[in-house]
């Protein structure tokens, strides 16, 4: 309780008050702006983060990755563009809702929705997030190798994008984590005689290429002579039964938002879905959704930011990225020199309390802005792509430099974003790779210890309890989307979607 | 409205979910050019198929030792194999996939966008990084950005004094530069 506390105090001294608020609103303009998403934009800005305070740093990336989920709502709602895959349902009723002159409704209950859903997903996280911390301590090289595998698998397959491609992805994000020393013996592993590749890739580098560099050479091509208006925004205030009609979404959104959000990989998306779902299954006029129903704004909102804000358990907990933001969040834990686990909350409870705590008063600040900044929010969308790509480009390229003052790392980093946009082009999510990459060391490490404690006998990864039930796990997340999908091609007829499409314009 | 009500009972209630995902793809499918055909699927397939092969044949040269003792190729080649496993699966199922976006003339942008990316890699540690970091600028919001040169100029000498103050006054943070 008293680490609890002293985390306020982390939290509001200047500086970190600073960092936060500045991460959340560089959150909020990328959400804004159709292009960079969170784990991007946290890539790309990491070699700069770093330099400052440890805490401050986290806090900052952290108020960055749920800012975002605050700014994407806006976009869908104003142009019926989703600025994160989390905010396409939105999309169906905010974008309705705005045809009918509600837009500001629409952004409101948003914000009063996310607030809430994090809100309530943040003290649910400081009650348990310390239990999960306290029941793996006691975990061995075995229970991390599983808990690890099943992380990456459920990146690869939860998340968008082809399940087969996805773990394509995945495999060869593990692969080039071995590149380098081996740990254990020294010897060199695809260095091709390479001295700065001995110590292996450096993986923010990476991540700025497949992400940051990637992304920026994608948008390059693809938003090429797009110009968005986006609709008025008129009263902000929903009205008083507008609220009692949304508060229930926002109740179930919040409870739905926060156990999906534990899951690793698309959490958020999955909760926003889910929430949507559940409302029009519980509403006494399902046909309302799609035309404006104010609960169909409310509820994934609700639940995305439910869910962005309880898959950071897994990562304070566990050490375990749950999606690729978080991935972003571990390097930087990493290259500051703290190892994100169970660890983390006995051995620095000021950075623990102080990011979780930092989540209280950055959706607080975000509540306060966003509804009287949404003008100024709107505004910004009239700012062209174009004049911020190079910015960025320089952010990116200045950035990996000043990592280890080395050119070399421009090189690497420039490769992998020649990659990252190539496997947009053919359908491959950059995410698994790099979340891969970033478990990877992790994944074999904890292997081969855990071998050598069992001499040798894989059937010890099955027989201890907790990496047993993991594994077990991790067979049920393999071979269920298998059988759904043999299933969904067995009972496949003609969809009568043509119809529904009509009612969701 | 009736429709979607008749619609929806005969889904039925648990495949809302399915149908609402299906909605999501429909939805980002809009916003996405024209997808390429199957060679883009074969190809990429069997690149992945190279890179487990080329994996496993150097794994298998570091050395994989034993079990109780794991040489440094073991993990490596198991990865590689699960690759090269994958990928032969992605050349089975994957032709018919849509999610691969052709090459078109726009292409040539992020061609155009790389070569600035290493020219200001190759010309920072010698020139400094004002006049290439300028030169980016011009070129990325002149000609890839179709900006006026009035602009062009103003954005361009913004950025790099911007950039000037935030590296070595404000972070102050060692970059190669001129002035």
């Amino acid at each position: 309780m008293d680490a609890f506390l002293d985390g306020f105090s982390v939290v509001t001294q200047p500086g970190n008050l600073l960092y936060c608020l500045i991460g959340v609103l560089i959150g909020m303009l990328i959400g804004v702006l159709p292009g960079l998403g969170p784990a991007a934009t946290m890539a790309i800005l990491l070699p700069i983060v770093v330099t400052v305070d440890p805490v401050a740093a986290v806090i900052m990336l952290a108020g960055i990755y749920y800012g975002a989920q605050y700014g994407g709502t806006i976009t869908s709602v104003l142009l019926r563009l989703p600025g994160e895959a989390s905010s396409v349902v939105t999309v169906f009723d905010g974008f309705a809702l705005a045809k009918q002159g509600k837009a500001g409704t629409a952004l409101g209950i948003a914000a009063i929705g996310s607030f809430v859903g994090a809100t309530v997903s943040i003290v649910a996280l400081s009650l348990t997030a310390p239990i999960v911390a306290g029941w793996a301590l006691d975990f061995g090289p075995a229970e991390y190798a599983a808990l690890a595998l099943l992380g990456v698998l459920l990146i690869a397959t939860i998340g968008s994008g082809h399940p087969v491609k996805a773990l394509i992805a995945a495999s060869v994000g593990l692969l080039l984590a071995t590149v380098g020393r081996d740990s254990f013996n020294n010897s060199q592993r695809f260095t091709f005689d390479s001295l700065q590749l001995a110590d292996g890739l450096d993986f923010v580098v990476v991540a700025m290429g497949l992400f940051g560099v990637g992304e920026i050479l994608y948008n390059l091509e693809e938003r090429h002579g797009k110009v968005h208006v986006p609709a008025a925004v008129a009263n902000v205030w929903p009205s008083r039964t507008e609220l009692r009609q949304a508060a229930p979404a926002i109740g179930r959104g919040s409870a739905l938002g926060f156990f999906l959000g534990v899951l690793p990989g698309g959490g958020a998306v999955m909760a926003s879905l889910a929430a949507y779902a559940t409302e029009k299954r519980v509403s006494k006029t399902p046909e309302r959704f799609g035309r404006g129903a104010i609960e169909g704004v409310a509820a994934p909102e609700t639940a995305n930011n439910a869910a962005a804000t309880s898959s950071f358990i897994p990562l304070l907990t566990l050490g375990i990225p749950a999606n690729a933001s978080m991935g972003m969040l571990f390097a930087a834990l990493l290259v500051l020199g703290i190892t994100p686990g169970p660890q983390l909350l006995e051995e620095r409870p000021d950075l623990f309390w102080g990011v979780v705590n930092s989540m209280y008063i950055g959706n607080l600040l975000l509540l306060v802005l966003s509804l009287p900044l949404v003008g100024i929010f709107v505004r910004i969308l009239r700012v062209r792509p174009a004049i911020l790509a190079p910015i960025t480009a320089l952010i990116t390229i200045l950035g990996v430099y000043t990592i280890n003052n080395s050119v070399f790392d421009i090189f690497v980093m420039i490769v992998f974003g020649v990659l990252g946009y190539l496997m947009k082009k053919v359908g491959f999510e950059p995410g698994p790779m790099v979340l891969a990459f970033v478990l990877g060391a992790l994944l074999e490490n904890n292997v081969r210890r855990a071998l050598l404690i069992f001499e040798g006998d894989p059937t010890g990864f099955v027989t201890r309890p907790i990496s047993g039930t993991i594994l077990a796990l991790f067979v049920l997340a393999a071979v269920l989307p298998i059988v759904q999908a043999v299933r969904r091609r067995r009972t496949a007829t003609p969809h009568p979607n043509t119809q529904r499409e009509d009612s969701l314009r | 409205m009736s429709d979607e009500r008749t619609t929806a009972r005969r889904v039925g209630e648990g495949d809302i979910l399915a149908e609402l995902e299906a909605e999501v793809a429909h939805e980002l499918e809009e916003q996405r050019p024209p997808a390429g055909g199957p060679a883009y699927q074969v190809v990429a397939a069997l690149v992945t198929l190279g890179v487990g092969l080329a994996g496993a044949v150097l794994a298998q040269g570091y050395g994989l030792g034993s079990l109780a003792r794991p040489g440094p190729g073991l993990w490596p080649m198991v990865v590689s194999v699960v690759v090269v496993v994958l990928s032969l699966a992605l050349l089975l199922v994957g032709r018919g996939l849509t999610d691969s976006e052709r090459f078109s003339r726009a292409s040539a942008l992020p061609l155009v966008g790389v070569a600035t990316f290493v020219a200001l890699g190759l010309l920072i540690p010698t020139l400094g990084f004002e006049i290439p970091a300028f030169a980016l600028c011009v070129v990325w919001l002149r000609f890839l950005g179709g900006e006026s040169w009035r602009s062009t100029i103003a954005v361009s000498l913004g950025t790099v004094a911007a950039f000037y103050a935030l590296f070595l006054y404000g972070l102050r943070i060692p970059l190669p530069h001129l002035f």
